[in-house]
């Protein structure tokens, strides 16, 4: 009896397992072949020198330590660095938006939809269509500072207003910030303000007190999807700036793909690849380390 | 006497201090609604802006929008500016390519997520939530991190030039998020839905195929408009993968477009105003779908 029941129980463990591993061996041909293959390839172009036609001369760690002195390499880290700035800005901008439009407010889903658009659309157009906004002459930005007496810099011409371009650029999208704030502000209990209000507390010490801390799961996701965006900035610094005046915006994908598809460096942009995954894994890492100390789980 | 009509007073100053209370209530937040439609407005005008402007310069005759001010409805406006964009090149062909691809990418995504995702909902097997760890883990590995192996892989294989860079990774469930997002979807369904048709005899397939899928079906939806919008609007990939013209996506295209007709302006926001429409009707079409999606990222991330 306790045998057959062990023998019962064990046939559907197999079948569990048989079923379950078929049912994920999609994903995980998937990730041998396209993550983990990838990375692992990728790692080793690395430790080669390879224009791509000829045969790859193994050179050992020394596309890392050309990466030491490579100028550019630094250049283009910084810009990545500077241009994280977008991410504070609209996790703060994004929090502000949504807090206006969980007021009680008529017109809520028109006021919703209207800041969300731009997060629908991307890519060679949109990039297209700043170009045209930032133009110094004519576009509508610097026509609209001339009507106020104020003569706007280049903007994507200019060195030092390049980058803060591409960052008003980004900001543009708070609205898909601003949409997840939103889910979870309507999923704070109205009655956590209520008990607040009675107890006498100022509208300042709720939004210390509940909001924040509330939303801080909602905030940790959207730091770190920000974050991990902002390492990958392509597309904009291809079609807008090609990285330029003078090196303003050569971001790090951008850096990765010239030296991969323009000038066939194939171990060395791998190994900058490389260094990209261990930066964004090392700033995903720290951000999860000491969000224990500030991310507030409700029953944990 | 004396005392009642004191009493009287002091209701009375009770009330009509409850009354200045409310009022003065009302008033800060008549103000305070003020301040708040305020802002809003001056947001919306701000975000609306980049719109107005890619749409009135695409009305406007080739050369006068380089002119002051501004003018921003443009008399007579001309529609016919859509029409030769969309000719100079053959974007047609680019439309076509742009259809082929994001389309076989959505139906590679939700074939092979749904089916991962529900191995991870509902099966219970040993090494599963650590697995699923890992799964979760890829979303940090950038793409362009693996563009030179996977580049180097699809040369080898002589998928270069074609859609199957793009198509084919898709089948594999290479996309974290939407495996995370229907997981999620199939572990709302009560298990004894499985119970019961087990019972009947239906195999765990059946359950899948037959009884889960049609209950996600709002789930399938958003990822059907997340992955359009991703292929759609990608950049990377095919510029990478594709290198003959008549291989362009839409987004290769307009690039190339702005390459020929480099201060066209009016010309290059007609066809950068056609190629984003898809997205915006789409979006408003399925909007209901689509912040849900977004909703639950925020809540059960």
């Amino acid at each position: 009896m306790v045998r057959s029941l062990m023998l019962g129980k064990s046939k559907l463990y197999w079948k569990n397992v048989f079923e379950g591993y078929a049912f994920i061996s999609l994903w995980i041909v998937g990730f041998a072949v396209f993550t983990a293959g990838a990375l692992f390839g990728s790692f080793s172009i690395s430790l080669t020198k390879w224009n791509i036609v000829g045969t790859p001369e193994f050179i050992g760690l020394q596309n890392y330590q050309k990466m030491i002195e490579d100028e550019f390499f630094w250049k283009s880290l910084k810009v990545t660095l500077i241009f994280l700035l977008n991410v504070p800005l609209n996790l703060a901008l994004g929090l502000f938006l949504a807090m206006l439009l969980n007021q009680k407010i008529r017109l809520i889903g028109f006021f919703r939809t209207l800041f969300y658009l731009p997060s629908v659309t991307a890519g060679v157009a949109v990039s297209l269509l700043w170009m045209w906004i930032f133009n110094p002459r004519f576009g509508v930005i610097n026509v609209l500072l001339k009507n106020i007496g104020i003569s706007g810099p280049a903007w994507l011409g200019s060195e030092t207003w390049a980058l803060p371009a591409l960052i008003v650029m980004s900001v543009w999208g708070v609205g898909g910030g601003m949409l997840i704030y939103l889910g979870a502000l309507q999923g704070i209990p109205t009655t956590f303000y209520e008990a607040a209000t009675l107890d006498g507390a100022n509208a300042l010490q709720k939004f210390r007190r509940i909001t924040v801390p509330m939303i801080t799961p909602v905030l940790l996701l959207n730091l770190i999807m920000g974050v991990i965006a902002s390492f990958q900035v392509f597309t904009q610094a291809f079609i807008m700036t090609s990285g330029g005046p003078n090196y303003a915006t050569l971001f790090y994908v951008l850096y990765l793909y010239q030296n991969a598809f323009q000038w066939f460096n194939m171990g060395y942009a791998s190994a900058l690849a490389w260094v990209l995954f261990l930066v964004i894994l090392a700033f995903t890492f720290l951000i999860l380390r000491t969000s224990s100390s500030w991310v507030y789980y409700e029953g944990g | 006497m004396a005392q009642r009509s004191l009493e009287h007073q002091g209701q009375q100053s009770i009330v009509s201090s409850l009354v200045n209370l409310l009022q003065s209530r009302r008033r800060q937040d008549l103000i305070l609604k003020t301040v708040v439609y305020l802002l809003l407005l001056i947001g919306a005008f701000g975000v609306m802006m980049p719109f107005f402007w890619m749409i009135s310069t695409s009305l406007k005759r080739p050369g006068t929008e380089f002119t002051f001010p501004i003018e921003w409805i443009p008399v007579p406006p001309r529609f016919g500016n859509y029409w030769t964009a969309w000719s100079i090149l053959p974007f047609n062909q680019w439309l076509f390519n742009t259809v082929r691809i994001t389309g076989l990418s959505i139906l590679g995504h939700i074939i092979s997520c749904a089916i991962v995702g529900f191995g991870f909902a509902r099966i219970r097997f040993p090494g599963r939530d650590a697995i699923f760890l890992l799964v979760l883990a890829t979303m940090m590995l950038p793409f362009p991190s693996i563009i030179v192996p996977l580049f180097i892989l699809f040369k080898e294989l002589g998928w270069i030039n074609t859609i199957l860079p793009l198509v084919v990774p898709t089948f594999f469930a290479t996309s974290a998020f939407y495996i995370f997002l229907l997981r999620q979807f199939f572990m709302t369904l009560p298990l004894e839905l499985d119970d019961a048709a087990r019972v009947d005899g239906c195999s765990t397939f059946g359950i899948f195929y037959r009884i889960c899928i049609p209950l996600i079906k709002p789930a399938l939806g958003i990822i059907l408009v997340f992955s359009f919008m991703n292929h759609w609007n990608d950049f990377l990939g095919p510029l990478i993968f594709l290198s003959d013209l008549d291989q362009y996506t839409l987004a290769l295209g307009l690039r190339f477009f702005q390459g020929q007709y480099r201060v066209e302006w009016t010309l290059l926001m007609a066809a950068s105003l056609i190629i984003l429409s898809p997205c915006i009707i789409l979006f408003f079409v399925a909007q209901k779908n689509y912040i849900q999606g977004i909703v639950i990222t925020g809540v059960k991330g």
